[in-house]
């Protein structure tokens, strides 16, 4: 099916290897102080294998937007496809893991026993379980954990669990809601760091929700600025850092310049006068 | 050491001994006014310390005084072979036996009711009314009636008085386990939701486990609730025994030292059934990896 596209640029058929393809995308939520517009006309295509962070202000509809990804919101128009399929049907085949804000561990499960708990609904082999836990804490670096409940880690260690209860199982899609965003500096830059290596050791597509500029610049390969009422997209920068980021990349003039367009993105989306 | 005993031991101690204190002085005006009514008749002149000594003694005081309790229950609980029908061992079992039986059988019914109404919308909405208003009738008005109506049926003896424990103390555990059931996060349920978990994965995997803690709270309440109903539901069965039992053929008799001593073995089969739930709760807690207090 053709689609009624007015913008010349937008691709009309889905590529194939696109990972999420959204087309005139728009969500209003219906509120007792009438409509809220969380997203309008949202058009993105994100490639297999690309690391994409959303940015912008409270508001904007960047969590919502990962969330429609997630089929736990219906948008209200436009398309939006996952791995090709409707949400839903993604969802049903467990097309992503979702890392959400907080780390959302089961308090009355063990760490490893948080890590089983999506293996144990999608019906694992025992043995394919425990071999499962000991390769994505080991990935997380949290072997020598496994026994110990939620509230005997810190902070940043908690939501490691969570980012290994995430990629326990095979999907190739993670979604990451300011995953960090709760954590102190140093620990959010030691977590950038291994979530850098640990998309670089298992080539999986993630769209990763933020509203730091450096995390966002650090982290992707394109960055998708945002801005509120109505949510939508004003811009979206391809970064031109290489692969490799040790972090005192984030000093390179390359890396400020990148930051600095983020950064402008934001000020033209975002009227500060209301 | 100290610490314990400034902070627990003191306290406790200094609130006994005011009881025990206002009991004494309240067990002095109670009886007083027929102990003068006897001295009267008796042509007796006692002095003051006399008079005192006799209030505190008499065989069927209007209040026995804390020494009279304490010696009948002694006597009527060590002194007793417990397989005895004036052993208060023997009464408190008996009572025991359909309270943790209807305990049971409430627990389960309330946990049932629960699940129900977070499952179905419809049960939400049409049965918490019906549980409400059936808490609302006084239990003393429907014991006997349940007792006359399954006894019509032929079920006679433990069942019917368990029933009625299982009518008080279903309430709180429904309740309780409601709020429980629906006690996760909505984080926890989108992490369900995102797993494509059933709603069976999620109640045994998410709901069950988060009630946990709400369920233990309100079995505290029901289990009291439970000892309630057998000993209400031992009046209309002709007392035969039980702590109900007891109670009702002492006030047929005036029995009030007895009437009070069944009173004190309700209260320690109470206080044990309550301390034991408190310890599952808390064995349980640990099993599950609660962060000691």
């Amino acid at each position: 099916m053709l689609m009624n596209v007015a913008d010349g640029d937008r691709k009309e058929v889905t590529d194939a290897t696109s990972v999420v393809d959204a087309r005139g995308l728009s969500l209003t939520f219906h509120t007792n102080d009438g409509p809220v517009h969380a997203l309008s006309d949202v058009n993105l295509t994100v490639g297999k294998g690309e690391f994409v962070s959303f940015i912008g202000p409270s508001g904007c509809g960047k969590t919502t937007f990962l969330r429609v990804i997630a089929d736990l919101e219906q948008p209200t128009g436009g398309t939006i496809t996952v791995n090709g399929m409707t949400p839903e049907e993604a969802r049903r085949r467990r097309a992503y893991g979702y890392v959400f804000q907080a780390a959302g561990l089961f308090p009355w499960r063990t760490i490893e026993r948080n890590v089983a708990l999506p293996l144990e609904i999608m019906d694992y082999p025992k043995a394919e379980i425990a071999e499962r836990i000991r390769s994505t804490l080991d990935l997380v670096n949290l072997t020598g954990f496994e026994k110990k409940y939620p509230w005997q880690l810190s902070g940043g260690m908690q939501q490691r669990a969570s980012i290994a209860r995430a990629l326990a199982f095979d999907a190739d899609l993670l979604l990451m809601d300011e995953p960090f965003g709760a954590l102190d500096e140093i620990v959010r830059d030691h977590l950038n760091e291994q979530l850098l290596e640990l998309w670089a050791r298992t080539d999986k597509t993630i769209c990763f929700v933020t509203h730091s500029i450096p995390e966002a610049v650090y982290l992707s390969t394109r960055i998708v600025v945002m801005s509120p009422r109505p949510g939508r997209v004003t811009d979206v920068i391809e970064s031109t850092l290489p692969k490799e980021r040790p972090l005192d990349i984030r000093e390179t003039p390359e890396f400020l310049e990148i930051a600095a367009r983020v950064r402008d993105g934001l000020r033209a989306g975002h009227s500060y006068e209301d | 050491m100290t610490d314990r005993l400034r902070d627990k031991i003191w306290p406790v101690t200094a609130i006994l001994l005011a009881i025990v204190a206002v009991w004494y002085v309240g067990a002095y005006l109670m009886n007083a006014p027929f102990q003068r009514d006897l001295d009267r008749r008796a042509g007796e002149t006692p002095t003051t310390w006399e008079f005192v000594v006799k209030t505190m003694t008499q065989p069927k005081p209007t209040l026995p005084a804390p020494h009279q309790v304490a010696v009948n229950f002694f006597e009527n609980t060590v002194l007793r072979k417990p397989t005895s029908a004036r052993s208060l061992v023997y009464h408190s079992w008996v009572t025991l036996s359909s309270t943790l039986l209807g305990f049971a059988f409430g627990t389960a019914l309330g946990i049932l009711i629960a699940v129900g109404i977070v499952h179905v919308a419809a049960l939400d909405r049409s049965l918490m009314p019906w549980i409400i208003t059936s808490q609302t009738i006084p239990i003393l008005a429907l014991a006997p009636m349940i007792i006359v109506v399954l006894a019509a049926v032929g079920i006679t003896g433990l069942i019917p008085k368990a029933l009625i424990s299982t009518y008080l103390s279903f309430f709180p555990v429904a309740v309780g386990m409601v709020k429980g059931l629906r006690s996760p996060d909505a984080l926890h349920l989108d992490l369900m939701r995102t797993y494509n978990a059933s709603r069976a994965e999620t109640f045994w995997k998410l709901r069950l486990p988060a009630s946990v803690p709400f369920l233990f709270a309100s079995m505290k309440v029901a289990i009291a609730a439970s000892l309630v109903g057998a000993i209400v539901g031992e009046l209309p069965t002709g007392a035969v025994a039980g702590i109900g039992a007891k109670l009702l053929s002492g006030s047929y008799y005036s029995q009030t030292i007895d009437m009070f001593s069944a009173l004190v073995a309700g209260s320690l089969v109470a206080i044990l059934l309550v301390t034991a739930v408190g310890l599952a709760g808390r064995l349980v807690a640990s099993a599950m990896g609660a962060r000691p207090a």
